[in-house]
């Protein structure tokens, strides 16, 4: 049941004088013996936030909650994301004292047993990336993209060699030619090959002495795996450059093949996505890289290792490191459910997932592949792009409406105008953690949809507290903070 | 055991569906060459119950039992039990970025408030929906410096910010031939003359803290005057507790305003994950990295929420984005939220007022102790240095060994902070810390410095 | 202003020479392709610039892209009005909705610009 007078923005539910946290009055007597702040520091008065009662705090945020879609109430086939269950037990042993409560520049024999966590966790990494270096300090996967960038740099400099050039396929996410200029790369993208593969003498005519690293994902962002992989890291490596694997999709190999083994050099993971982090409204995550032997030295500080004659764990700066990408380790809390995560599932389970979230993908594709466009081909691994192209030329209705119209049917939308190279694109990633009877019920959704009368379907969503927001004049005149001139 | 659902008998269905012999079939797409063939070598599969006694056991104690005092950037301060409770409700951490805005308005709303506070906290004109944590949102704010003032040769630092604040940037610009010029800190503090003397007609901006990385009060006003003076801008680094007592950012004229946002309802959790709070002018709104919400309307007219200039991200712009940041911190900046409505504006100043006062409270019976001094004779909020007859690494272990978690030592910065502080440490106090637990610490450093 | 007397950049520029002064603008087709545009950025008076060098930037929901100089010059007037006017983009693309006027260095860089005829062309590719 909606409430709207507990959503109106907390600034208009704030009134003078109410207050909900009560400290303790202070238990210490006033000082003299140490420097007193000038008045040139001091707030002229109190912060203009606004004052709420507990009880409307809460009303307000239950009632918020209820406007959104996530994992735990439907359906969330957002491609690219990997938008499994997220498991409760995580929660509660996130929660551990030494977990949740260990400061940074605590002493190290106070937190060995997290420090016992966090490196079982780095070989737990290497395993599964058949990559021995890991670092678990980058905050996110663009992160991780930019640090291994950075790592394969120091790595090049140290060897005397000058690399300019970073390459990537069009169907690439944007972190990554993104995370590449960031590095001080100059971005070469590649256009691929009609069936959505790396084209092989594309890449041959760009490569020389000027390539440092060539960045892709696989399986691809069509939900294709690079059958050249092998021959594709060959190239590079024959010219001395890198190859580094975008780990969005792990979802998809785990067990089966690792980036280590069919040429990779380094690669990165989305512990939010393939490991079941939260994904939170938009974050945090955690982006662990993993690379090879040779590159091990250069990896950002701090690692966590182990003495075994002491049993000790510390935590101790590469030889040649790059130095720090963030403050403090990484992020623990969500390095811990991923942890949590494949101690579940051990190495059969991991594998198992993997399986079903195949399974299920190829399994949706085949429910939709009469109605809808899956430019791509019968056969995906964990997600497939279809596309809405000819519906559009038939219709006028795009994927954005299809979209829409899907949340009227009660199921969050696919990932739609990514990746770029497939028109009106819908991408679908269903993942291992959902039922036939779910996958059913949002291919019959899916083929109404398309069936439907255009107006209705442009028109959607017709059932949600709000419909099509104006992005245009958002964009025109953002308004991104409440005034009270409002 | 992976969570999954269907039954061989539906699985055999499915397979008929995609005209698949089996579900090695599907991966057929992989050579057989790089296939694994063997189960990954990891530790068995166990349950629930197994794997919370597993970490009962090596998890299950806190920080050896100590008492904090510890600060550098992070602090324990207290955490209303509302925020707990509120963020862990499942609509709210198990959705993802809001790109269906009418299946999101949950998300937008309450990152379109975080926005607000942020704002109002800080004293500037437009917040961010949040970046990484505290250090990257220095870095960022001189990327974004540079794309304002077209300046991108030279930055100056003070030597009185976080020294990991200090490694990030090194790192961020390490490939980028940009000039990193540090001003040292000169009895806690970074003078303003200096500053000048260290600015040219190519620097893009000047990187300060407030309070700095020992707990001493800056001269941002000047400091700021002589940025805008070689036309360069103000970055500061602010406390997000200290408004509570002090002036803001925006009091002080800065351009840009980041913080590390922990202290706003995040534990502790070893460093990480963390909320990178980012401020700047509304005239560079858009230059700034990191995701916006903004205010809307439908079309029906009515006012709702929606992801505000995407145009400027990497999934649009690419090579050409503001910041290579898709994943951001929601959840944290949700907790923030949650924390900063409940804390209110007087419970907020009640916070700044303890910390402040059992600082003052700590520092001066602290320094009663014989040899025990306050490095610098300066005003200070929330954490101050120490100085001990004795190397600080060998203090903290005994202080530790006694339950009083105490620090960190500024030698383990390495020379970052000046030379000759071997025998310095940070204490920092919130307002969790009782008069008894101070008394007690003071007991305890009398005990380690007197055997 | 007659389409069919200006010269095309590649990048979907359009100049209009008068003596040496380049008036400069974007394409009907790239105000079509951005679709509805919500900003956009003029460079400062007095800057000078090469061909194909970034001079401001045009805006909309989708994408951001940048506006080239055709040719090298000194920026001499910008059209000040514009950003607050977006809609001239698509009603009067060639005409009210000039961007920048650059006092051209070189003449011969229009040599390196398409006809009209070409620019449709390469359009159609």
């Amino acid at each position: 049941m909606r409430n709207p007078t507990a959503t109106r923005l907390l600034f208009e539910m704030s009134e003078s004088g109410r207050g909900t946290v009560v400290f303790p009055e202070s238990d210490v007597p006033d000082v003299s013996g140490v420097p007193v702040p000038g008045v040139e520091h001091l707030a002229a008065g109190l912060l203009p936030l606004p004052e709420l009662a507990e009880p409307d705090v809460v009303r307000h945020f239950v009632n918020l909650s209820t406007l959104n879609m996530s994992v735990d109430s439907h359906f969330y086939p957002l491609g690219s994301c990997t938008m499994k269950y997220n498991p409760k037990r995580h929660e509660r042993l996130a929660r551990l004292p030494q977990a949740v409560a260990s400061h940074p520049y605590q002493q190290e024999s106070q937190i060995q047993g997290l420090l016992s966590v966090l490196y079982e966790l780095q070989g737990m990494l290497a395993e599964i990336s058949g990559l021995p270096g890991v670092s678990l300090h980058p905050a996110a996967g663009a992160q991780g993209e930019l640090t291994a960038l950075l790592t394969a740099a120091a790595y090049f400099r140290h060897r005397g060699e000058q690399r300019t050039r970073v390459l990537f396929p069009a169907s690439a996410h944007g972190t990554n030619p993104a995370s590449a200029a960031l590095a001080g790369f100059e971005c070469v993208q590649l256009s691929g090959g009609r069936d959505g593969f790396v084209d092989l003498s594309e890449l041959r005519a760009q490569l020389d002495e000027r390539a440092a690293v060539f960045m892709v994902t696989n399986p691809n962002t069509l939900g294709l795996f690079e059958k050249d992989i092998a021959t594709i890291a060959a190239m590079l490596h024959e010219v001395g450059g890198l190859v580094y694997i975008d780990g969005a999709n792990m979802n998809a190999i785990l067990g089966r093949t690792r980036p280590g083994d069919f040429g990779g050099d380094m690669m990165h993971y989305n512990v939010h996505k393939t490991f079941t982090g939260p994904h939170g409204a938009g974050g945090p995550g955690a982006g662990p890289i993993a690379v090879r032997d040779f590159l091990a030295p250069f990896l950002p500080a701090p690692v966590v290792t182990f003495d075994a004659a002491r049993n000790w764990y510390s935590l101790m700066v590469p030889e040649h490191s790059i130095g720090r990408m963030r403050t403090f380790f990484g992020n623990v809390g969500i390095l811990l459910r991923g942890y949590c995560y494949i101690r579940t599932l051990g190495g059969r389970g991991l594998r198992e997932a993997s399986d079903c979230a195949v399974l299920n993908a190829n399994y949706l594709l085949s429910q939709v592949r009469d109605f809808l466009d899956v430019p791509h081909g019968n056969r995906c691994m964990h997600e497939f792009v279809a596309s809405a192209k000819r519906l559009k030329e038939q219709t006028g209705v795009t994927a954005m409406d299809i979209a829409k119209r899907l949340l009227d049917y009660g199921f969050h939308a696919p990932t739609v105008y990514f990746p770029l190279v497939v028109e009106e694109a819908l991408m679908m990633e269903p993942t291992e953690t959902e039922s036939l009877a779910t996958l059913d019920a949002f291919a019959a959704a899916l083929r109404q949809i398309c069936s439907e009368p255009a107006e209705l379907v442009k028109g959607a969503p017709h059932s949600t507290a709000v419909c099509r927001p104006d992005e245009v004049n958002a964009a025109r005149k953002p308004v991104l903070c409440w005034s009270a001139e409002c | 055991m992976a969570y999954l659902f269907d039954t061989p008998e539906q699985r055999q269905r499915m397979l008929a569906a995609i005209g698949a012999a089996s579900v090695d079939e599907l991966f057929q797409q992989i050579p057989v060459s790089l296939q694994l063939g063997r189960e990954l070598a990891l530790p068995g599969a166990v349950s629930e119950l197994e794997l919370e006694q597993d970490l009962q056991r090596r998890l299950g104690q806190a920080g050896g039992g100590g008492v904090c005092f510890l600060g550098g950037g992070v602090y324990d301060h207290y955490i209303p039990a509302v925020v707990d409770e509120l963020t862990s409700r499942g609509e709210f951490y198990t959705a993802y970025t809001p790109y269906q805005a009418e299946a999101s308005q949950g998300t937008l709303q309450a990152f379109y408030e975080y926005q607000t506070l942020i704002s109002q906290l800080s004293g500037m004109e437009v917040s961010n929906a949040s970046l990484y944590e505290g250090g990257t949102a220095v870095s960022e704010a001189v990327f974004m410096a540079m794309r304002v003032n077209g300046r991108d040769g030279r930055v100056v630092v003070a030597g009185s910010l976080h020294p990991e604040y200090r490694q990030v940037l090194r790192t961020y610009f390490s490939r980028l031939g940009t000039e990193i010029v540090e001003v040292p800190a000169v009895d806690g503090v970074v003078s303003v003359e200096s500053c000048r003397a260290a600015l040219t007609a190519e620097t893009t901006a000047v990187v300060l803290q407030q309070p700095n990385f020992f707990g001493c009060l800056e001269d941002i006003g000047g400091l700021t005057a002589a940025a805008h003076a070689a036309g360069a801008l103000a970055i500061l680094a602010f406390d997000p507790i200290s408004p509570g007592l002090l002036k803001r950012p925006g009091d002080y004229g800065v351009d840009i305003a980041v913080a590390e946002g922990q202290p706003l309802g995040t534990p502790l959790q070893f460093g990480g994950p963390l909320l990178g709070v980012f401020t700047c002018r509304s005239e560079y709104v858009r230059k700034m990295p990191g995701r916006l919400i903004g205010r809307t309307v439908d079309r029906r007219g009515r006012e709702c929420f929606v992801l505000n200039l995407q145009a400027r991200e990497q999934h649009i712009r690419r090579d050409k984005a503001t910041s290579n940041i898709c994943t951001n911190q929601g959840l944290l900046a949700l907790r923030a939220t949650v924390f900063l409505s409940v804390v209110g504006p007087r419970g907020l100043r009640q916070m700044a007022e303890l910390s402040h006062a059992k600082a003052r409270y700590a520092a001066e019976r602290l320094t009663s102790l014989p040899g025990v001094v306050l490095k610098f004779e300066r005003a200070f909020f929330r954490e101050f240095v120490l100085e001990t007859p004795r190397p600080a690494t060998e203090v903290l272990r005994l202080l530790s060994d006694r339950g009083f978690n105490v620090g960190p030592e500024l030698s383990r910065f390495g020379g970052s902070l000046g030379a000759g502080l071997e025998r310095c440490f940070l204490v920092a106090l919130t307002e969790k810390r009782t008069r008894a637990e101070i008394d007690a610490l003071v007991s305890a450093l009398g005990d380690v410095l007197g055997s | 202003m007659d389409p069919e007397t200006l010269r095309f950049a590649k990048t979907h520029e359009w100049v209009s020479v008068t003596g040496d002064v380049a008036t400069v603008g974007i394409t009907d087709f790239a105000v079509r392709l951005l679709t509805d545009i919500v900003y956009l950025s003029l460079p400062k008076v007095g800057k000078v610039y090469r061909p194909g060098q970034a001079m401001g930037e045009v805006e909309s929901v989708k994408a951001v892209s940048d506006i080239y100089a055709p040719v090298a010059g000194e920026v001499l007037e910008v059209n000040g009005g514009l950003p607050d006017q977006l809609q001239l983009l698509s009603e009067s693309p060639f005409e009210r909705a000039w961007i920048v006027k650059l006092r051209m260095s070189d003449a011969g860089d229009l040599q390196q610009l398409l006809s009209r005829a070409q620019y449709l062309q390469h359009c159609g590719e």
